[in-house]
């Protein structure tokens, strides 16, 4: 995949990269134009894919890039990893349901913000979690 | 990122510059606990209005300061919490429910000024 100047693509080792990837991200979708609630919409789905990679996966890749047609504009976020993977899809995607002492809210709560969630893994291959905002 | 806390009378107020790692918010929740004792405080008053983002972790460790502070004896309000922030922390489904919050800082002073009077504990005003 070549890197243009739109797609950003931050490397989440420890809890700075977190801000690093959510900072790059938000800006990708200001030039996108999207408005200040999806803004921070998108930089809090990025915060919690992030931190889904360090506490499950030790590491992984926030990527992000635009999409820019004449029929509509939108930003996509994938998150990821080499992790164990996650045997139970359905399981994640449910309120409340943490393995890590969270509130469970991570991955169903993405899916709420955003338009478009996929997830992808396979268990000792690792997980990618793919998801859209449209600009409205 | 350094968060600095202001005494003011009998309150703690910890102004959040800019955004923070999760190691910082889990050191701005310790020196919190610890000063309330040190100074003595009623009250412990935490602005973000300069927070872009409240994610799950943010909310829970704000959840904590305020079980930690109330433990300890004294009253926790969030202040600054900005609409599109809250927008985004509705869709996540974070309430930050039992946690006292304000408009900004004024309102988080006025509330503050109210539970005291209300608990027989009348501020002082140096």
């Amino acid at each position: 995949m070549s890197l243009t100047k739109n797609e950003i693509r931050v490397g989440i080792r420890t809890d700075s990269d977190i801000l690093v990837a959510r900072q790059q991200g938000r800006e990708l979708g200001e030039r996108l134009g999207f408005g200040l609630s999806d803004l921070a919409v998108i930089a809090t789905a990025i915060s919690e894919l992030a931190r889904n990679l360090l506490l499950y996966a030790k590491n992984g890749s926030i990527i992000c890039w635009t999409i820019d047609t004449e029929s509509r504009k939108g930003i996509v976020i994938q998150a990821a990893d080499e992790g164990p993977g996650i045997r139970d899809t359905e399981a994640v995607l449910r309120d409340g349901y943490s393995t890590s002492g969270g509130l469970g809210l991570g991955l169903p709560g993405v899916r709420r913000m955003m338009d478009e969630f996929a997830i992808v893994s396979r268990e000792g291959r690792g997980t990618t979690v793919t998801a859209i905002k449209w600009v409205k | 990122m350094f968060v600095p806390i202001l005494k003011q009378g009998p309150y703690l107020i910890a102004s959040v510059q800019s955004a923070l790692r999760d190691a910082d918010l889990i050191e701005l929740r310790d020196a919190l606990t610890q000063q309330v004792g040190t100074y003595r405080s009623r009250g412990v008053i935490v602005d973000v209005t300069a927070l872009d983002v409240l994610d799950s972790f943010a909310c829970r460790t704000l959840s904590e300061i305020a079980n930690m502070i109330r433990l300890r004896g004294a009253e926790t309000v969030i202040v600054g919490i900005q609409p599109e922030v809250a927008f985004s922390m509705v869709q996540l489904g974070l309430k930050l429910e039992g946690v006292a919050t304000a408009l900004d800082l004024e309102e988080g002073l006025e509330y503050m000024n109210h539970r005291m009077k209300r608990i027989g504990h009348v501020p002082n005003e140096k």
